[in-house]
């Protein structure tokens, strides 16, 4: 709790200080649109919060800000560059620069979560083990779990997988990290670790930090600046405070967990009378 | 009738597109094999989990495959007082046919199974994309591994295969039922031919190795990642691997023992 208090989210950042530029996004999933015409900006050193009812395309968000996913239409830049241009080898590039941190943790089951922080490092450093050993021991000190770097990933609870998985996300120093629901399933005290640790590594290294998230409460007290998708688009934008105070009926019912608005209770249907007097043929 | 028609183009299409996708699939791993000469490790430790975890599957039923064939041998042959070329049937069955197609399907069942599995899950729980977004391409670290060591154990364990059913053979055929000790093992150096015999066997399960191992690697790799998706394409390795190499074996004993 001591976290969210000491969470002081910064300023709007200025509109020229942009680290991912989202421009005419597109994105569907055979006829079902995810993204429709989607203008998005993560300015440079602030923690972005991505919000939204499930199946709003978060995770999706992600995947093609990574370039994981390939958008049907529009441009997605970072630092500069259009993701969707670069050749595998450009990408690669780009990517050791960001870290992702998965909602399952995405440890390699078969090492232990010292070689699970090491194993980027391994990849794309050629430091010596002495090197490696250190940096490896300050990554897992930063997120409080240096005493468990010889426990097995299938030994680890949900929020000690999550502060290992963010530890090596961490490893070669990102300029961005993505967190894809980072407090679903976190009891309290791992939930408090995780709020605190996302805004105070954004600080002290000085990271981007991008959340997406439906945990209002939790994601509202770390964030700098908040969009909320619905709908294939973004329906509100501005800061944790600025929305609170929305008259947007889409963010009035996701901030205040409304279970019906403009997304409905239910799933879109035939007639309730109809359907139930149409017997067995339905 | 336009609905069974679209469902046989729609089925048609979807076949074609995997087919499409696993040769894709192949080339790039066969293209990023070069990197593993740095990384000899990864081989090594797939090579142990692959072929040395699946010996004792292949050392017993080796050993009970040669003492059958001894048994149905011995069986047959008595009747024409052939029994001492027991033998020669024991080991020409074996390192033509049974050796090689019987570990592949062993392996399939074992070996493969397993690899279809493991990457499936690791797809599920998203350590793939975790590697990939580490910069880390899965397809060189995890598949093209897998898929080398997959292909050199096979040749190996046809090998293993058909010395512990010369043995099982030579245990029933000798040991219980009389054969001479001498015409078993001499009949048999002269009538197996390295060449012809020897060599043919080692090339099938060479490439019984490549397509076995192949279809698992890839099957894990293009699985649904849910636990449904992980059983159905674990069950599609198994299937697809015995059907492949049961075609094959035909195809290949075509190309190489036809004499006519």
């Amino acid at each position: 709790m001591n976290a969210r208090k000491r969470a002081k989210p910064k300023a709007a950042p200025p509109a020229d200080d942009a680290l991912v530029v989202i421009r005419g996004l597109a994105f569907y999933r055979g006829e079902r649109a995810i993204f429709d015409g989607v203008d998005l900006t993560i300015p440079r050193g602030r923690v972005t919060a991505i919000m939204g009812p499930s199946g709003s395309g978060k995770t999706t968000l992600l995947k093609l800000i990574g370039g994981q996913l390939r958008p049907d239409a529009g441009t997605i830049e970072v630092d500069g560059q259009d993701v969707h241009r670069l050749s595998r080898d450009g990408l690669y590039a780009l990517r050791k620069r960001m870290g992702m941190l998965f909602q399952s943790g995405a440890l390699l089951t078969d090492l232990d979560v010292f070689e699970n922080v090491a194993y980027p490092l391994r990849e794309h450093t050629g430091l010596p083990e002495a090197i490696i050993r250190d940096i490896v021991l300050m990554k897992l000190e930063a997120v409080g779990l240096r005493g468990a770097r010889k426990l097995g990933a299938r030994e680890l609870s949900g929020g000690m997988a999550r502060r290992v998985a963010l530890a090596r996300a961490i490893a070669l120093d990102p300029m961005m990290i993505l967190y894809d629901e980072p407090f679903t399933g976190q009891d309290p005290i791992s939930l408090a670790t995780l709020v605190k640790l996302i805004r105070e590594l954004n600080d002290i290294i000085g990271l981007t930090s991008v959340v997406v998230s439906h945990d209002v409460a939790e994601t509202a007290a770390i964030a700098d600046y908040v969009y909320v998708l619905s709908g294939a688009r973004v329906v509100g934008k501005g800061t944790p405070a600025a929305l609170a105070r929305t008259r947007s009926r889409w963010v009035r019912q996701f901030m205040e967990g409304l279970p019906d608005g403009p997304v409905p209770f239910h799933y879109p249907a035939s007639d309730y009378v109809e359907d139930l007097m149409a017997g067995e043929e339905g | 009738m336009i609905e069974l028609l679209r469902r046989l183009g729609r089925g048609a299409i979807g076949f074609f597109e995997r087919l499409g996708r696993a040769h894709l699939f192949l080339a790039r791993v066969l293209w990023g094999l070069g990197e593993l000469y740095s990384r000899p490790g990864l081989v090594v430790a797939q090579l142990w989990s692959l072929g040395v975890l699946s010996l004792l599957i292949i050392l017993v039923s080796g050993l009970f495959v040669g003492m059958v064939l001894g048994l149905q041998g011995y069986n047959t042959l008595v009747d024409f007082g052939a029994e001492e070329s027991l033998g020669v049937l024991v080991a020409l069955s074996l390192v033509r046919e049974l050796g090689p197609v019987v570990s592949a399907l062993l392996f399939a069942g074992r070996a493969g199974s397993a690899l279809t599995a493991e990457i499936g899950l690791m797809k599920a729980t998203e350590q793939l994309a975790g590697m990939e977004m580490m910069a880390v391409d899965p397809l060189r670290r995890v598949a093209g591994p897998r898929f080398l060591a997959g292909w050199l154990s096979l040749p190996l364990l046809a090998a293993i295969f058909s010395a512990m059913g010369v043995l099982g053979g030579y245990f029933v055929g000798v040991g219980l039922l009389g054969v001479d000790d001498g015409a078993f093992w001499s009949q048999m150096q002269s009538k197996v031919d390295l060449r012809d015999d020897v060599l043919n066997g080692v090339i099938k399960s060479i490439v019984f190795g490549f397509v076995v191992t192949w279809i698992a690697v890839f099957e894990g790799y293009d699985c649904v990642p849910t636990s449904e998706g992980v059983g159905r394409a674990t069950t599609r390795t198994v299937v697809h691997s015995a059907l492949a190499v049961l075609g094959l074996d035909f195809v290949l004993t075509a190309l190489m023992f036809n004499e006519g």
